[in-house]
């Protein structure tokens, strides 16, 4: 019977094409909007990965209570043994060592005595590795406004507004004074050889962004970091993986009588990121069941009509001694195939869109230049394992479903006033 | 009678005050000091040679460690410099940048700067006495009338044969214990009583203090002028 009913959909293009080509768009559309929504509501959170939280971070169990003041003398030593250590025992995550220091910004005049200064809020991270990922994590380079990254020792990268401030420009001596790990002032002199800006107030007042080289000369902090941020290969921040690995992570490295082990918390754990991940993810699941909800309905609303349309077949077919039961069940099976085939279509379609908007993304950077919005340049969409899925529901759920609904009006129909259709 | 009597238990705070200022204060006096700075993590010791005259002045360089070396501050009347010589830089400390910590101690550079005569800050009334290090004292409390003193109130235990303070507890305006200082190894230069050691506790942080050694010391010496100017901080 199915090969029949196979049959009978792809000779006839009216019972078939349409409702295929309707279902297919209804899909891939789906799969397009829950691919992207997921991906640009997920960039908020991996914006406060990339800055400060990482997926996961590593510090001190000492550090980890104080962090909001960031306190350098509390830091992880000799990060390279254990960042040796934690490759290995954790071999799918990316690991960033990073030191954040609050201070002044400090500028000298002729005489070498303060003409001005600033409050700055410092990063020290790997700019100078060939192969280090941190100056894209935080889009560095697209937030260059005036002269370039750091290339050398000795460079610094100001914020925009603060140079402005201040009236520095690229080339310029700076000092910048903070706590060493000691406790000490710590006073250390810089070449500015850009500025940037986020987008983002909080960071765009005062900013100063060098490599984490410089920042451990000038702090004293030789062979040690405040943070170790950990970031999950697939790019995207999992709270079950997260956790999972928290929990491996501490029972491994943690000593709970050692104020100064190493210990780990997920992003979900850090500066109040837990109630605004699950508001995320809550706001995203509410978007895309609206979606769905609306598409259901396009879909459900287009297996009624194909239904409807079919009046008169149904009517013949009953004429000539199909049972009720017969045509029923066959519109249901047709309408299986057209809304799986649909489906199947669509999400093919709807996952390759998908699939080059998550590699390439749609770059917003010259919309954003002058945005107070602190957002990435480039969106992108993001691939889940809900994706493969998602498009089957309205279409074949809300496709059959409809057709369901309407073909209860073939149980309505009478025999007796079946002929009197067919004169007509 | 009983009244006099009781007043006459307790003697006169301002004098007391003028009594340990004329042991703690002088004309000018040039000395080497070592700081023990106890960490959370480890102990420190910071070396350095200090020359001041009176209250208004003073000019410190740091001998050791290596890191430190050469590092100088001077502070004339109410300014503060210091001097970094791996950056050749001449930094004016002002504000709140007052109240960090020298060189990672329990003391402020506020602290630093402040080496006047109590008796021109303070009232005083003593309120009791008791034995503090195996020793009498009269416990004098302090209440600044100037309102830019760094610590508004002060109780001192007083050492009551030596007019010299052998406790010192420093409060907020608000009450709030800042930092205690436990003052021993007094002993007897020139005819004044001098502690030669001094311990500071910043009850705002965890750890156990600084400890400030004094080594040799010299009283009322000639101090040339130079070293109290901002072109000794480069030399």
């Amino acid at each position: 019977m199915i090969h029949f009913l196979l049959k009978g959909l792809l000779r006839d293009r009216n019972r078939s094409l349409m409702p295929v080509i309707i279902v297919t768009l209804g899909v891939m559309l789906t799969v397009v909007f829950q691919s992207w929504m997921t991906g640009v509501i997920g960039d908020s959170i991996e914006s406060n990965a990339n800055f400060t939280t990482g997926h996961v971070k590593v510090m001190t169990t000492a550090y980890a209570e104080n962090m909001d003041q960031v306190p350098n003398d509390l830091a992880l030593l000799d990060t390279d043994t254990l960042i040796a250590r934690m490759k290995k025992e954790f071999p799918s995550l990316e690991w960033a060592e990073r030191i954040r220091f609050g201070g002044l910004v400090d500028l000298a005049d002729s005489t070498g005595e303060t003409r001005a200064q600033g409050t700055v809020a410092g990063f020290g991270m790997d700019l100078l590795s060939k192969d280090s990922k941190e100056p894209y994590r935080m889009n560095i380079p697209g937030a260059v406004q005036k002269g370039r990254l750091p290339v050398k020792a000795g460079e610094i990268l100001l914020s925009d507004m603060l140079a402005e401030k201040l009236n520095v420009d690229t080339g310029d001596m700076v000092s910048i004074i903070g706590s060493s790990m000691y406790g000490e002032m710590a006073i250390y002199n810089f070449t500015v050889c850009g500025t940037v800006k986020f987008g983002s107030a909080a960071l765009d007042k005062g900013t100063v962004i060098a490599d984490i080289g410089d920042v451990r000369r000038a702090l004293n902090m030789e062979g040690a970091s405040g943070e170790i941020l950990g970031f999950f290969d697939q790019g995207y921040y999992d709270d079950a993986m997260a956790s999972a690995l928290v929990i491996e992570f501490n029972k491994i490295f943690n000593d709970p009588s050692d104020e100064f082990s190493p210990v780990m918390k997920s992003l979900k754990e850090q500066n109040n990121m837990g109630a605004m991940v699950d508001f995320t993810f809550k706001m995203l699941g509410i978007m895309i069941f609206v979606f769905l909800s609306a598409m259901s309905i396009v879909l459900w609303n287009a297996g009624l009509l194909g239904g409807l349309r079919r009046y008169g077949e149904f009517g013949m077919r009953l004429a000539i001694g199909e049972s009720k039961g017969h045509v029923y069940r066959t519109l249901i099976y047709e309408s299986l195939f057209t809304g799986f085939i649909g489906s199947l279509g669509g999400t093919v379609v709807g996952m390759t869109i998908a699939w080059c908007l998550q590699t390439y993304g749609l770059n917003f950077g010259e919309l954003l230049k002058n945005s107070t919005i602190m957002m990435p340049a480039v969106l992108r969409a993001r691939i889940t394992p809900e994706t493969w899925y998602i498009g089957f529901i309205p279409g074949v759920l809300s496709t059959t479903i409809g057709t369901m609904l309407s073909g209860i009006g073939i149980y309505k129909r009478q025999t007796a006033q079946l002929f009197k259709e067919l004169e007509a | 009678m009983g009244f006099s009597a009781v007043c006459a238990q307790h003697p006169d705070a301002r004098e007391i005050l003028r009594k340990i200022d004329k042991n703690m204060t002088s004309d000018n006096r040039v000395f080497t000091s070592k700081m023990i700075i106890h960490g959370r993590r480890n102990d420190r010791t910071v070396e350095s040679k200090t020359w001041t005259a009176g209250d208004k002045k003073s000019f410190t360089e740091y001998l050791f460690p290596a890191r430190d070396q050469g590092t100088k501050m001077l502070k004339l009347e109410d300014q503060l410099w210091i001097y970094s010589p791996e950056t050749d830089r001449i930094i004016q400390i002002a504000g709140h940048m007052l109240r960090q910590s020298v060189m990672g101690s329990d003391l402020s550079y506020e602290d630093m700067m402040e080496d006047s005569r109590l008796t021109d800050h303070y009232d005083a009334e003593v309120t009791g006495s008791e034995i503090v290090g195996g020793r009498m004292c009269w416990v004098v409390r302090l209440t600044a009338f100037d309102p830019g003193m760094a610590y508004q109130g002060r109780k001192l235990w007083v050492d009551q044969e030596r007019s010299i303070p052998l406790r010192e507890e420093l409060f907020a305006k608000s009450g709030t214990l800042l930092k205690r200082t436990e003052l021993t190894e007094v002993v007897n230069l020139h005819g004044r009583w001098f502690p030669q050691k001094i311990v500071f506790k910043d009850m705002l942080k965890d750890g156990e203090g600084t400890e400030f050694i004094i080594g040799d010391i010299q009283f009322n010496v000639a101090i040339p002028d130079y070293i109290f100017s901002k072109a000794s901080l480069k030399k």
